[in-house]
């Protein structure tokens, strides 16, 4: 499973939304319904499942599905 | 009472006093519980012991240090896979007028009392949210309510752990986790013991029931909080009318 394939699977588990409304460019507030602790709980996902952290002052700039994604590679590169 | 069979309890700071009653009358009503002690290995040894039925856990864990919180936890859930409670009942006293009272003195009491409390319950939380439920029970005191001399900073962190309480519940009820506080009024405990005759006399003198509580009686509020599905945020007072 690459990282977007996993990302998506993470949000549709966390947020109970169908598979094909996690589009790049969706946002977790406005488009997938996500609350502040659906947020908290999804950003503590990405970290256990990508073996990374995710620091409070960028949880504010992972708006949409892409950001995540963007964020989680750049990361994964930086620790590799 | 219910019966708690399929709940799996952890009891901070349950190698005596009312911890470990708590942690016997669960046992007691089925529950799976994990005594947590911080350096009285013996007695939590005893306690550990006298527990009715079997699987319970006896873990060490400072509740100042969030790291061995954490390795805590994560004993208590290879044990069990689930943790349904936690009861933040670990405190400590250290009494001492205001003037007198020194820094280290103020520090360790809240460090113990406040921090712990909260180190335990965010720790706690994060098992539950994943459960979508789960009971946290904080012990604060009847003098969170009406202060007490000689112990500002025991007051200090009781009547923080209130807060704490409605915050926590606010923050988690939509995780379907109920957070309240049990504040109990003087119960027979060692902290208690130390007080001289004269003492006791004066303090049961102030209680409407006329007599010092029990730690069952503490224990048993735990039980109907933990078998209650509609109570959160709330602040249980359990005093014998100390304060109404």
């Amino acid at each position: 499973m690459n990282i977007e394939e996993k990302v998506t699977s993470l949000i549709v588990d966390q947020l109970g939304v169908e598979k094909d409304k996690v589009k790049p460019e969706s946002s977790f507030v406005d488009d997938l319904g996500a609350d502040s602790m659906d947020i908290v709980e999804l950003v503590m996902a990405f970290e256990d499942n990508f073996s990374i952290q995710i620091p409070d002052q960028e949880e504010g700039n992972i708006r949409t599905v892409q950001d995540a994604i963007d964020f989680i590679k750049e990361n994964q590169k930086a620790n590799s | 009472m219910k019966n708690l069979k399929d709940k799996y309890i952890m009891i901070t700071g349950s190698s005596r006093g009312i911890g470990a009653t708590i942690a016997q009358h669960l046992a007691k009503l089925e529950a799976k519980v994990a005594i947590t002690y911080s350096s009285s290995s013996d007695s939590a040894q005893q306690v550990f012991q006298s527990l009715e039925g079997k699987e319970h856990l006896l873990l060490q864990m400072d509740v100042t240090n969030s790291e061995s919180i954490k390795n805590a936890f994560d004993k208590f859930m290879e044990h069990f896979s689930t943790l349904s409670a936690l009861v933040n009942n670990a405190g400590i006293t250290k009494d001492g007028l205001l003037l007198r009272m020194q820094d280290k003195d103020f520090d360790s009491v809240l460090k113990t009392n406040l921090y712990g409390n909260f180190y335990c319950a965010r720790e706690a939380a994060k098992y539950m949210i994943k459960a979508r439920q789960g009971h946290i029970i904080n012990i604060s005191s009847v003098v969170a309510q009406i202060g007490n001399p000689g112990q500002a900073n025991y007051v200090a962190s009781k009547a923080g752990i209130e807060g704490l309480t409605r915050t926590m519940a606010n923050e988690l009820a939509g995780r379907n986790i109920q957070v309240n506080a049990i504040a109990p009024g003087f119960i027979k405990t060692n902290m208690t013991e130390q007080l001289n005759v004269k003492q006791v006399q004066a303090i049961t003198d102030r209680i409407p029931l006329k007599k010092l509580g029990h730690p069952q009686d503490i224990a048993e509020t735990v039980a109907f909080l933990l078998s209650s599905s509609y109570i959160t945020g709330q602040v249980i007072s359990v005093n014998g009318g100390l304060a109404m």
